[in-house]
């Protein structure tokens, strides 16, 4: 068994309670599954490559038995190859395929950037919009049981500074869902970053495709005196945080962005309107992050509506310990948005 | 043997590729066309060679020096230079300049200035082929430069692995920059790179024309017939600097008897002269064919000069598609 789903297998199967939506109660991993198979079934231009995407274990089950159900022309196994994996990916998108490629760590996309970052992001702005590139990148962060420096980054904030990407970070069942169609049918090159400890959350997931917006976010728990803008899996910490605060009568709002590339500034100035305090939470590091740039975003333009600083909870700017007892000192959890939540309020 | 007619289209595509490089290189002074420009000249042979036997529809993917591939594959050379002077009736309507041509009408999806970079991209233009079925063959250009880089090497193992209808060629003029070939590999032999990978590679004189075209016709036939894909090492020489209009041999960069001995293995003299003694060209189709091709050249710079530069208004335009 894969480390990473010894660690999964430890969390709660948190429950994403959205009464909006409608649909069966699955998992984030089978909502994955589902939107693949669903646009495959649709679209034969989409197809995926990875590396060991038709093992047996089927990329954490998100991928697992497609290759029997559509073949191995679109569901194959590739070499260790990133950099040109991506490039050849993205080459196929450009001949009007609508790839999806898989990197099972975050880490391994560090490998492709000249691809995915010279090439994929800049092609529609080089050839003045005539080619476009329609390519899905997954890239799945892990956190946990000695991961380790190289097997758990989450470097979604580095490649907000890359024109002509977009970026979604589905934390829930519905929208890894929603946000995987809506990335497959996209006409730009889509960086779609998941997190292993939300494969296992639930929610409500209709069995219909269906899309959502780039750029909208969801106000994930209504509340009066704190903002908490979360993003990935720090949506599941910070609605802990929110559940544990309204024991002692704190009222956190907090926000899901769903996508980083482009964000949803309204949904984050409406809340600032109401609470006037701004916490942040992101996967990555610190500096130069997602946060940073939600941050300066409000800043910019909301100024007015802060009654205090805001507060980054993200990771330090440390490469991750392999340690347990150092993990627990570097990933900010509940607890530490909590923290962050008393201490603006105090 | 080739036909009279593709014999007479290879010596119209090269001698179309040398005068639009040369007009190139006589307005470049007047610093109206502001973009890098990585000449062709003397390297005419293998691009010509090639695309004569490509189709229409066919892909091709070339670098930062790619003005003779956009040429020989049939693009628009209103929009070629219209480009190089970056203006919105440019191919790449000003955003791409002399690095990033493409026509996407004639299987140009674009060229990239990243060594290598153009690698990958068409061998995944060759993978949606072999996908789709749709029987296309994906060309894809590259230097002697390009083969010091992984992409190269990935590429050409998938390729092999998924039997892939591409064909790479690379253009060795012995320089990367001003790097000789002998500082950066061990050995002189690229085309035999190829066998690594279960791929057969040939060495032909790029500067031969008839016998570019002939690998090139073979390789691309073993494309059509799903046998996989093929590396050409064409050798060939840039009689100009990597960039500018500069031959750089003042410069010391290059030895004066090299720079003579590759001009006296100029492609276009040579083949010009194996016309005249096959018979197929005299002296009033020359001038014909010459005279036509400047007027081409000529009101392709007109149309360029008289064109609408983007206005800044436009900045953001084409970042996203759709």
């Amino acid at each position: 068994m894969p480390w990473t789903t010894i660690e999964v297998e430890k969390q709660d199967k948190f429950i994403i309670d959205d009464e909006s939506q409608s649909g069966r109660i699955i998992s984030y991993k089978d909502a994955l599954y589902e939107a693949l198979d669903q646009s495959m079934d649709r679209d034969s231009r989409v197809f995926i490559m990875g590396e060991g995407i038709d093992d047996v274990s089927g990329v954490f089950g998100t991928t697992k038995g497609l290759h029997e159900k559509y073949g191995r022309h679109r569901v194959f196994d590739t070499p260790i190859a990133e950099n040109s994996l991506t490039g050849i990916a993205a080459g196929a998108a450009m001949a009007g395929l609508r790839p999806v490629l898989v990197h099972a760590r975050m880490d391994f996309l560090l490998l492709s950037f000249d691809q995915l970052v010279n090439h994929a992001a800049k092609w529609s702005y080089m050839t003045g919009g005539a080619v476009s590139v329609p390519l899905v990148v997954r890239t799945i962060s892990a956190r946990g049981w000695g991961s380790g420096a190289q097997h758990s980054q989450c470097i979604q904030g580095m490649l907000m500074n890359v024109p002509g990407l977009k970026i979604a970070v589905p934390a829930t069942p519905y929208d890894a869902k929603g946000l995987m169609i809506s990335s497959i049918i996209d006409d730009n090159p889509v960086l779609f970053v998941e997190h292993r400890w939300l494969y296992k959350t639930m929610g409500k997931v209709p069995d219909t495709l269906y899309s959502i917006p780039f750029g909208k976010g969801a106000v994930r728990k209504k509340g009066s005196s704190v903002t908490i803008v979360a993003i990935s899996y720090m949506v599941i910490e910070a609605l802990k945080a929110a559940r544990k605060l309204e024991a002692e009568n704190i009222s956190a709002e907090v926000i899901d962005l769903r996508t980083i590339k482009p964000i949803d500034e309204e949904v984050i100035f409406e809340s600032l309107a109401k609470t006037g305090r701004l916490i942040i939470t992101d996967t990555g590091p610190r500096t130069g992050g997602a946060a940073s740039e939600i941050a300066a975003i409000v800043s910019e333009k909301a100024l007015n509506y802060l009654k205090e600083p805001i507060v980054r909870v993200c990771c330090p700017d440390c490469p991750t310990p392999t340690s347990d007892v150092l993990e627990k000192a570097y990933y900010p959890d509940s607890e530490t948005i909590c923290d962050a939540v008393r201490g603006i309020l105090k | 043997m080739l036909e009279k007619e593709k014999l007479l289209e290879l010596y119209r595509i090269m001698l179309t590729i040398r005068k639009v490089e040369f007009k190139i290189d006589s307005e470049y002074k007047n610093d109206e066309m502001k973009t890098p420009i990585h000449l062709s000249i003397g390297q005419e042979a293998i691009s010509a060679g090639v695309c004569a036997n490509l189709r229409r529809e066919d892909y091709v993917f070339g670098t930062h020096r790619s003005h003779a591939q956009y040429i020989a594959k049939g693009g628009d050379i209103n929009k070629m230079f219209a480009e190089l002077y970056l203006r919105k009736t440019g191919c790449s309507s000003g955003r791409g300049g002399s690095m990033h041509l493409m026509a996407p009408e004639v299987g140009i999806l674009g060229s990239t200035a990243i060594v290598g970079g153009s690698i990958p991209l068409g061998t995944g233009t060759a993978l949606a082929s072999k996908i789709s079925g749709d029987g296309k063959v994906s060309a894809v250009f590259f230097g002697d430069g390009a083969v010091d880089e992984g992409t190269f090497h990935e590429s050409l193992n998938f390729a092999s692995l998924k039997k892939l209808p591409a064909v790479y060629i690379c253009e060795n003029n012995s320089y990367a920059i001003n790097s000789h070939q002998s500082a950066r590999h061990p050995g002189d032999n690229i085309y035999r790179w190829a066998e690594s990978y279960d791929i057969p590679g040939y060495r032909i004189d790029g500067n031969d024309v008839v016998k570019v075209s002939e690998y090139a016709a073979d390789a691309i036939e073993r494309c059509r017939k799903g046998e996989g894909p093929t590396l050409l090492e064409c050798v060939t020489y840039r009689w100009k600097g990597h960039i500018g209009t500069v031959n750089d041999v003042g410069e010391g960069q290059r030895s004066q008897s090299e720079y003579d001995y590759w001009l006296s293995k100029c492609p276009i003299r040579w083949y010009t002269n194996y016309l005249y003694n096959t018979g197929l060209l005299n002296k009033a189709f020359e001038d014909n064919i010459n005279s036509e091709i400047e007027r081409l050249v000529n009101e392709a710079f007109e149309f360029a000069v008289n064109s609408p530069k983007p206005e800044p208004k436009e900045l953001l335009d084409f970042v996203y598609a759709g």
